[in-house]
Formats: C-alpha cells, structure tokens, sequence
C-alpha cells in the first residue's frame, strides 16, 4: 500500500473542498444549527405552556407515550417535572435521528466532491495516470470523507454534550447527558450513518457526473432518519439504548455493502469509459 | 527492437463492436520523439491509455520500458508522465500545490519535493504566479504547468497527448521548446499525439500515421515519402529578364512547372534534377539568384497516405 500516495490525494481533496464556499458554509451552518441553535431552542421552551400541553396525556404527543418502554420510564421517573421529562424526551430521544444527519451529510458531501466532483472539474485523467492502484485512490477518497465525518459527529456530540447540560441545567439542577443511548449513537452509530452516506454516494458517482447530481441522489439516503423521527413520534419505535445499538448494526451491513460494491466497480479503466 | 522502449504487437481495443485501436504493431526506440498522427477518433488517445494500463486490451500485447501495462501498471505508470488531452489541473489550487501534491504521488523522494517544484516553475516561467489559483491560468500557462506536473519525477517516457492544441503560436513555441529541451538534454523518449503536421515535422524523429485504429505507415518523414514515391518540389528564383528563356527550357526538362513573378515552382522530381536543370539554366545563359529544393512535407506525406488507404 503506498501510504505516502494516499495521503497526498487525501490531502488534495480536503484542500479542494475547502475551497468551495457554498460546501464549507454547509459544513459549518448546519453542524451549528443540529448541535446548538436547535438544542438549545428546545430547552428554552420545554417549560412553556405550549411544550407542557403537548406533552400532556391528551396533548398532540399523546401518541408517544403509548408504548413507552420501561427502560425510558426508568430514566423518566428519576424527573419528577414535566418539563424535566420533556427536556429528557426532547434531547435524548427525539432529537437522536437528527444527530445522525451530522455524519451522514458530512460524508456524503465530501464524497460527492471527492468522487463525482473529480469528474466534474476534469480532473479525474491525471489521476488515472498515477501509479495509484485503484484500491490505493479508492481508499484515499474513502478516508478523505470518512474521517472528517467522524470528527464531525464527535465534535458534534460534545458540542451538544455542553450545550445540553448547560442551558438545561437549571431546570435539570445536574449533569443528565449523555445516557446509554447517546453514547451508543456518538460512537456507534454515527460512524455507521457515515459509512451508509459513503456507501450511497460512492454507489451513484460511477453513474452521474457532477457533485451536485450525485448530492442530489444520495439525499435519499436520509429517508432511514426520518423514518426513525416519525417512528417515534408515532410511538411504534423508541430509541432505546438496545435499538440504538440494532440501529447501528443494520446501518454498518448496509454501508459495508454499499461500499464493498463499489470497491469492487471502482475500476480507473470502467471510469474512462464512462467519462 | 532492441532499443525499443515501446513495443506493441497487435495490440487492439474494442469499444462495443467498433475498435478504437485495431492490431497495432509499433516500436517506439529509446530517446526518440516520436509523433502519433491521425484525424480526430483515430485512436491516439486510446493508444496512449493503453500502454498506460489505464484501460484494458481487447487483444495483442505491449511491453513499455521492458513492463508489461496490464500487469505491472503501477509500476510502469511510476516511470512515465502524461500529458493528458485537458490539462486536468485542480483548478481551485494554486500552481505550486498542483505540482506538490503529484511529486508525493509519484513518490518524489521527500528531501527533494520543494527543491525540483522551485526549480520546474522556474524553467517553466511559473515561479512568479506559483501562489494563484490555476482557474484563474492562461490557457498556455496551464498547458506549461501540467506539462510541469507530468515532468516532476523525471519519466522515462513522456506521452504527450495534442501538446499544443489550442495555444497561440508563442505559447506553443514555448511548449514545443520545452518538449525539445527534455528529449535533447534529457535524453528521454517523447511519445507525442498531435494532428499538427507542420510541428510533427520539426519535432518528430519519425512518425506513425493513424487511420480508424489503425496504423497506416511509420518512418521518417522523408521515409514515408520515399515509401509513397513522393517527389521533391523545387523552387529557383531567376532574374526577370530571364523568365521566358528560363519557363521554355524548364518545360523541355519536366512537365510539373509553374511560375509566379520570377519564380519557378517544379514539383514532382528526383533529386536529380536539381543539378541537371541548374546546369541547363546556367549553360543558357540564365542568371540564378535562388534554388530551393524541398522534401515533400509531412502534410503531402499524410494526405498521399489517406488518400491511398482510401481508394485501396
Ligand atoms: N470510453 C469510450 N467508450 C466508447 N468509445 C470510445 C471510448 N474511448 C474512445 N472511444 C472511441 O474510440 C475511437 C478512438 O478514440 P480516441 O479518443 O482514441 O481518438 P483520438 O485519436 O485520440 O481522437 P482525438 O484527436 O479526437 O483526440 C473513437 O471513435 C471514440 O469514439
Ligand atoms: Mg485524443
């Protein structure tokens, strides 16, 4: 494996990306908005009237509560407050699907830059004429939107981490967050997301030819989160921590078979001839 | 060949039921500049990705630098550089990272990176904007800076796809100047695609010609045109009061003779007639200020060879 190889095409493709103001503002505006502003937001109206009648036994939430499983009834109870409750619901668990939109989108932009742009910006022929093998610059660009999904979704998570158990803290009184869940999200299944998001992209940059196209179908992929938000919304699903864990297993066979397809097509003379 | 550093047998390459490269034969010899000639679709590019290993045959064989391109590409691709069709430059980039980056591909050796970029931007008159983005290039910068990056590591062999398509006459000079300095003092193998005859001509050691993926002819210039029976053209400039007594006794010689002002232009001889019809013109008493003989050109050379493809 020629590391040396790999780590300058890494290098170049986190340069380039860099580059473009729209995908840096993307990159920063909405990790801001997830980890932050929205968090932060929730809890300043959990003690509204609006957030209690909601959440109240015929309130529009009603349907949440249903099948609540005893795990959550547990963490619930050590709250005595119903807005101590709703701060728990809001940011531990209902907020948890859109967490993971953190690794999936910043892998998945940063592979459609990586993957499709190089066709895009014409760049791909020189590439092609390295002594790379293809295995070496599949793995570079891998790496190149992997790794910053993970530091992405860490920073991600401590940022929420402080904000959380901050602005909540005087109406929590301690330090509540993270629970089992979270941590399971943070490190488990957020690393999955990120692969699943590769795997879509790299899937659909053999066939299109632009970075935007690629973003365009790949979006798709975020179709599992919000199933997951109305599911629970619904009361048909909860992320508990078990969940959580079973979440990250099918999201990691997903990815890897995503990616293991596309290792497998990712062929420089396949990708001439479709230039 | 023993000193071929290219050498193809039969090698072809299908695309659907239509052969880009069609059993081409080739050796390309150690520190030639050799041009690859054909219109548009000929098969130059295919070639090219072909002794790469970059695409795969269809059939024959080819062994470049004594490797074999499907087998050992890396290895072979680390001792070639290529000049692709489109500078295929990150654009969003400066100059000096452009070059940075591909020297650590290709495995510079560390301690030598920033010296041979500072160097290279300087023979290729970069130095100065070597900190802008290269979108912001002309198009004869841009075509110097990828010919730069395909220089870096020092190829064995460079491939050099339509060098100076698109660039004014100054920026191509520039580029065939630099083209010449690396196979002259570097002694290494220039492997060039060009439709440009006139540049083929006063680059080229010996040339292929392409037709629909196959190879029609390879030689010198002059060979192919000894190949093709082409004949020399020649121009002689006589004095004015001259002309009639010169056109009558010209005629008598050779029937290919025509005239503007007070030169003469003869085409379809030997070159043996060059001596014979001095002698004549002087015996007659006709004052010669010029004789011009002429090789056929490589562009006679290349229309007599589609032209006899085609009717054959
Ligand atoms: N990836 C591909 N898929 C299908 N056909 C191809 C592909 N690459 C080349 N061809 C076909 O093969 C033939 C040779 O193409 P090639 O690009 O080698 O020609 P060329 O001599 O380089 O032409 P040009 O002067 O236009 O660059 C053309 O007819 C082209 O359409
Ligand atoms: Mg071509």
């Amino acid at each position: 494996m020629n590391w040396r190889g790999i780590r300058a095409i890494i290098r170049k493709d986190l340069m380039v990306v860099t580059r473009s103001r729209n995908t840096m503002l993307a990159m920063i505006v909405v990790p801001l908005l997830f980890t932050v502003a929205l968090p932060a937001g929730m809890i300043l109206l959990s003690s509204s009237q609006d957030m209690l009648d909601e959440f109240s036994p015929d309130g529009d939430m009603a349907l949440f509560f249903n099948n609540l499983p005893a795990s959550i009834n547990d963490e619930l109870s050590a709250f005595p407050q119903p807005n101590q409750q709703i701060i728990i619901l809001l940011t531990m668990y209902l907020f948890a699907p859109m967490f993971l939109i953190l690794p999936m989108m910043t892998s998945s932009i940063l592979a459609a830059d990586s993957f499709a742009g190089e066709k895009d910006r014409k760049t791909l022929e020189a590439l092609i004429y390295t002594p790379l093998t293809d295995a070496e610059i599949f793995i570079a660009k891998l790496l190149s939107s992997f790794v910053p999904a993970l530091l992405v979704s860490l920073l991600g998570g401590l940022a929420y981490g402080l904000v959380v158990n901050t602005v909540a803290a005087p109406i929590m009184g301690r330090i509540f967050f993270p629970n089992l869940t979270w941590v399971a999200l943070i490190f488990w299944v957020a690393p999955a997301a990120a692969a699943l998001g590769l795997g879509a992209v790299v899937l659909v940059s053999s066939r299109v030819n632009s970075a935007q196209e690629a973003n365009q179908l790949s979006g798709l992929i975020v179709v599992p989160l919000v199933l997951l938000v109305i599911g629970q919304l619904g009361g048909v699903v909860y992320l508990s921590a078990g969940v959580v864990f079973s979440i990250g297993f099918v999201f990691w066979l997903l990815g890897a078979a995503l990616l293991w397809y596309g290792a497998r097509t990712f062929k420089r003379g396949e990708l001439l001839a479709r230039l | 060949m023993q000193n071929a550093v290219i050498s193809a047998r039969e090698l072809t390459r299908t695309f659907g039921d239509k052969a880009a490269v069609n059993r081409l034969t080739l050796d390309v010899l150690r520190g030639e500049i050799f041009g690859f000639l054909g219109h548009n679709g000929a098969g130059k590019t295919t070639t090219v990705r072909l002794l790469n290993g970059v695409l795969a045959f269809s059939g024959g064989s080819a062994t470049v630098l004594g490797l074999s391109p499907a087998a050992d590409g890396p290895a072979l691709r680390r001792r070639t550089g290529v000049l692709t069709e489109t500078p295929s430059l990150d654009e969003r980039l400066n100059a000096r990272d452009n070059l940075t980056i591909y020297a650590e591909v290709y495995d510079v050796p560390r301690d030598q990176v920033n010296r041979r970029v500072d160097e290279i931007l300087g023979l290729f008159d970069l130095a100065d904007r070597s900190k802008e983005r290269v979108g912001g290039f002309s198009k004869g910068m841009k075509q110097r800076l990828a010919l730069a990056r395909a220089l870096l590591h020092r190829p064995e062999i460079l491939f050099l796809d339509e060098p100076t398509a698109g660039l004014d006459p100054q920026a191509a000079r520039q580029v065939r100047d630099l083209i010449t300095h690396f196979s002259r003092q570097e002694g290494h193998t220039v492997f060039m695609c060009t439709h440009n005859l006139v540049e083929a001509q006063r680059l080229c050691d010996r040339v292929g010609v392409m037709e629909h993926g196959r190879l029609l002819a390879v030689g010198t210039p002059v060979e192919l045109a000894r190949q093709l029976g082409s004949r020399a053209r020649v121009e002689i400039e006589v004095a004015a009061e001259h002309v009639q007594r010169a056109d009558s006794l010209l005629r008598s010689l050779t029937a290919d003779v025509s005239v503007e002002h007070d030169t003469f232009m003869i085409g379809g001889v030997e070159r043996e007639f060059v001596p014979r019809a001095l002698a004549a013109l002087v015996n007659a008493g006709v004052m010669v200020y010029r004789v011009a003989p002429a090789e056929p050109s490589l562009e006679d050379v290349y229309f007599a060879l589609h032209e006899r493809n085609e009717t054959s």
